[in-house]
């Protein structure tokens, strides 16, 4: 674990050191013991209940959308120079209390302190003036406008009724240059990367005068690389005196970064905990409320015949340009096979054309023996296809149905569901209630609309639905993605277990621990080709790294295995 | 104030704060808005007559509120309720004269060729839209005038160059002598009765079947759809000619009911634009489209009573209802305000 040298101050350790050395004397003297203690009582006191200069005070926050407490009883104190995680499960309450803070929510209960004076933030607008910015998971940003107009819009400095923009462009430069952001001003968004636009977001709220900043989850939509800078750029933003809440359930970027924790569960707070005296597995087990195994318990793949196989598939994306350049790959029953691949090798072409999402230029795809070379999508469904597709709010969901309607979206269309062109919705709620219960689906009940749900209720309705079909071939292409430990836990153990019961499971993911974790067979995807297919245990993530560069003759080690 | 007694008060005072901004407007143009409004009143509910034709003129807002309602809750916007309101008008016209058949065979088949007309005005658009991506907001707007002239050269053509079609045979008109009776011999014919009758059809579509389930679905995601299984194309096509059948159904209003014959037209009727209003001051569901519906229809018909009975002009009169049905469409802000007014008081 990482000692964070450059931080003083920290209550519990200080106050231990106190009570040591009073214990000593305590021990030897106890005359003097008492002149002490009467001398330190005002310091100890004081120590105990005050041991930070707190910017922010959440004190018992309460909030409450109907009968559904979304904050039940939060504490959150946010020292001045720190970093202060916030770390609970998907739809534990981390954004509702955040958008508390942000003047989206007025709380029912419990107060709000900044700089240790009460205050009623009421719009996002007070949550400004007060030194308090967000820095959105999803960017507020307009595509065709430069940095600079993103930053000033709303607020646009004026000269005569003309916008100075020059003037904002040098500001943002320079705070720029201070914070080491290495923003161009002029640069058009549509133009800039991912880290790029989120730096442009953290600018936004300097450039307002922000001393506190909120990162909702910043880390989900950048590369390893883009992580680590954001991680310097928040270490310099704090010895620059500003102060951090960092809403995440990455267990690691809290180890990294954080320097006290409070955990919030269900909708509850569980406690606040220094970052140096505590560890990821605790973390998880404060998160989840029981224990979290981290390495997948499996036993060994029993593999028969082939479900899913495929030969010299070639598919073209949107523009016409080949994607999947003549791949070979099969899936067995009773195993899973992991495609690991640097994201955009062909993955996505892939996937749809199994399902029949898009078309098949040349090659064959069988499940079962049945060629399903570009049936229709259902054909290929009743064909023993479950999907579980990589952009949920794209294809795996209607958000704007509710959570009844969209478990039944793959099967609406037959007895029981539907008889003679009607629908019979009662059976459609009851096999909704089956997967909220079977699949621990956190909702308001099957009336309420798919969109309302977290991230990962979604991807666990999605889950349920698709494996409660018990499919022959189960497509998983990302299931985890933006999910917390407890959830990816889930999901794994679902996956081995359709494994067990006979049934042929094809994981796509991007997360090379996932792949190593959950596979039987790992097929490395490179340029639109198969480069190698190796066995996890026999293994490196540096071989699988290099394969997925493409270095597949170089790199390989062993025998040929066969593809 | 509960959330009911909210739903109830935000259209009472929205049309009251229309009625009392409408009543400026008079005051300032010189006219006596008192008179103006028992002028209004009596056109609407005066007497038995006035009622009758209030109704009568509601039934084909009705069904043009349906139409517009149906595509938007599929995800279309179906801007071409004019041009399928005048081939239906014109098809049940035509149906209602040409043809000598037994009433229960020659009524039913003048509506059907109504709806089947209005239908095929919406497959044109819906096929583009689902073959060839071109949106349908340009194709059902260019769709209205190709209607509007292809109307009037049909009516030529079938009468022998006149401006009108024929009568249509008692068997096929919508016509009720008891109903005109009933009051004090106005023109309220069966309409009202096919239009509660689509009311629902339409509801029963979207909530009970496996169509509209379909329909909804790609209403709202062409994506999921296309990966849960569903034919995409086909069900944007299908909510077109829903749509447009029950747009046809309003022209047969006219057609067979109202005047029993269809007289070259100068320009649209109107009925299908406001038809857009009708659905959106329904948020576009089924019951609401008949609030909407009564509305426009009440303040129409009801609106001609103002100049003969207290003489202001039908510029002003225009006006006045453009003012009402703009407070009732601005809801949104009323509801708002009463819910703050509200948490004001429980803060208390």
């Amino acid at each position: 674990m990482r000692q964070r040298p450059d931080q003083s101050g920290l209550c519990c350790e200080k106050s231990t050191e106190e009570n040591d050395r009073l214990k000593g004397f305590y021990t030897k003297e106890p005359f003097i013991v008492f002149i002490l203690i009467a001398k330190y009582k005002e310091k100890l006191l004081y120590e105990e209940v005050k041991p930070l200069e707190y910017v922010i005070e959440m004190l018992n926050i309460t909030k409450q959308f109907g009968n559904f407490r979304a904050n039940d009883n939060i504490t959150l104190q946010l020292g001045k120079g720190e970093i202060h995680a916030l770390l609970g499960e998907n739809g534990a309450g981390k954004t509702t209390l955040m958008n508390v803070l942000f003047g989206l929510y007025q709380p029912e209960e419990g107060e709000i302190r900044v700089n240790g004076k009460k205050v009623n933030i009421t719009s996002p607008n007070v949550a400004n003036d007060l030194g308090i910015g967000m820095v959105h998971q999803h960017f507020m940003l307009v595509e065709n406008l430069t940095v600079t107009e993103n930053i000033i819009l709303g607020n646009e400095p004026k000269k005569m009724g003309i916008v100075n923009s020059k003037a904002a462009a040098k500001k943002v430069a320079e705070i720029s240059k201070t914070y080491g952001l290495n923003v161009d001003p002029y640069a058009k968004i549509e133009d800039i990367s991912v880290g790029m636009q989120q730096r442009v977001e953290i600018l936004k709220t300097l450039y307002r005068g922000a001393n506190i900043l909120i990162f909702d989850e910043p880390t989900a939509s950048l590369t390893p690389q883009e992580i680590q800078e954001l991680i310097g750029i928040m270490k310099k933003l704090i010895t620059e005196g500003k102060s951090i809440i960092l809403i995440t359930h990455k267990l690691q970027e809290i180890m990294d970064v954080s320097d006290r924790v409070t955990v919030i569960r269900k909708g509850q707070g569980i406690g606040t905990v220094v970052t140096s005296e505590t560890n990821p597995e605790e973390l998880a087990t404060l998160m989840v409320g029981r224990q979290v195994t981290f390495k997948t318990e499996k036993g060994p793949a029993n593999p028969q015949e082939d479900v899913l196989s495929i030969e010299n598939l070639v598919v073209v994306d949107y523009r016409g340009v080949e994607k999947v350049k003549g791949l070979n790959l099969s899936v067995r029953k009773g195993e899973i096979v992991g495609l690991a691949g640097i994201d955009g090798n062909g993955q996505s072409e892939l996937i749809e054309a199994i399902a029949g999402l898009r078309k098949v230029k040349s090659g064959k795809i069988t499940i079962n023996s049945k060629d399903i070379t570009s049936l229709k999508t259902r054909k290929i469904t009743e064909s023993g296809l479950g999907h579980i597709p990589q952009d949920r709010h794209k294809h795996g969901l209607v958000l704007d149905f509710s959570v009844g309607y969209n478990a039944a979206l793959q099967e609406y269309y037959h007895p029981p569901y539907s008889k003679n062109g009607l629908m019979h919705y009662d059976v459609v709620s009851e096999k909704a209630k089956k997967i909220i219960e079977e699949y621990d689906v956190r909702t308001q009940g099957e009336h309420e609309l798919a969109r309302a749900l977290s991230g990962g209720n979604q991807q666990k309705l999605i889950i349920g639905r698709e494996v409660s079909r018990d499919p022959d071939l189960l497509i998983a292409a990302l299931p985890t993605r933006g999910l917390d430990v407890g959830a990816i836990e889930f999901i794994h153990k679902r996956l081995i277990e359709q494994r067990d019961k006979g049934k042929a499971v094809f994981l796509i993911s991007f997360e090379l621990d996932e792949v190593m974790n959950v596979s039987d067979r790992i097929a490395v995807i490179h340029d639109g080709q198969i480069v190698d297919t190796v066995i996890p245990s026999e293994t490196t993530e540096k071989e699988l790294g290099l394969l997925m560069a493409g270095h597949s003759k170089e790199a390989k080690v062993g025998a040929d295995r066969d593809v | 104030m509960s959330n009911r007694v909210i739903k109830i008060l935000v259209p009472a005072i929205s049309i009251i704060l229309g009625l009392l901004v409408g009543a400026v407007v008079m005051l300032f143009s010189g006219y006596d808005p008192v008179a103006g409004y028992i002028a209004l009143w009596n056109g609407i509910f005066g007497d038995s007559y006035a009622i009758g034709e209030t109704i009568r003129q509601i039934s084909p807002y009705i069904l043009a509120g349906l139409a517009v309602a149906f595509a938007f809750r599929t995800g279309l916007f179906n801007i071409g309720v004019e041009g399928q309101l005048m081939v239906g008008w014109f098809a049940s016209a035509y149906v209602g004269a040409a043809f000598e058949l037994p009433m229960y065979i020659h009524l039913p088949f003048a509506l059907l060729a109504a709806a089947l007309a209005g239908a095929l005005w919406g497959l044109v658009p819906g096929i583009l839209k689902a073959t060839l991506r071109v949106h349908e907001v340009i194709v059902t707007i260019m769709m209205n005038y190709v209607a509007l002239h292809v109307v009037n050269a049909l009516i030529k053509t079938v009468s022998g160059g006149s401006y009108k079609t024929d009568k249509i045979q008692p068997t096929a008109s919508l016509r009720s002598e008891f109903l005109s009776n009933l009051t004090d011999y106005s023109t309220l014919h069966f309409g009202i009765f096919v239009a509660l009758a689509m009311v629902i059809v339409m509801w029963f579509i979207l909530e009970k079947t496996k169509t509209g389930f379909e329909l909804k679905s790609v209403g709202f995601n062409q994506n999921a759809s296309h990966y849960s299984g569903m034919n995409v194309n086909k069900n944007i096509i299908l909510s077109m000619v829903i749509s447009g059948a029950f747009a046809g159904l309003g022209g047969a209003m006219e057609g067979l009911g109202t005047f029993g014959s269809m007289t070259n037209q100068g320009g649209f009727t109107g009925i299908g634009f406001d038809g857009i209003a009708v659905a959106l001051l329904g948020a576009n569901s089924p019951l609401g489209v008949i609030f909407g519906a009564s509305l426009f229809g009440s303040l129409k018909y009801g609106a001609n009573n103002m100049p003969n009975a207290a003489s202001i002009p039908l510029e002003i009169v225009s006006i006045v209802i453009a003012l009402i049905i703009f407070f009732v469409a601005c809801g949104y802000i009323i509801r708002v305000a009463l819910e703050r007014l509200n948490k004001k008081k429980e803060a208390k």
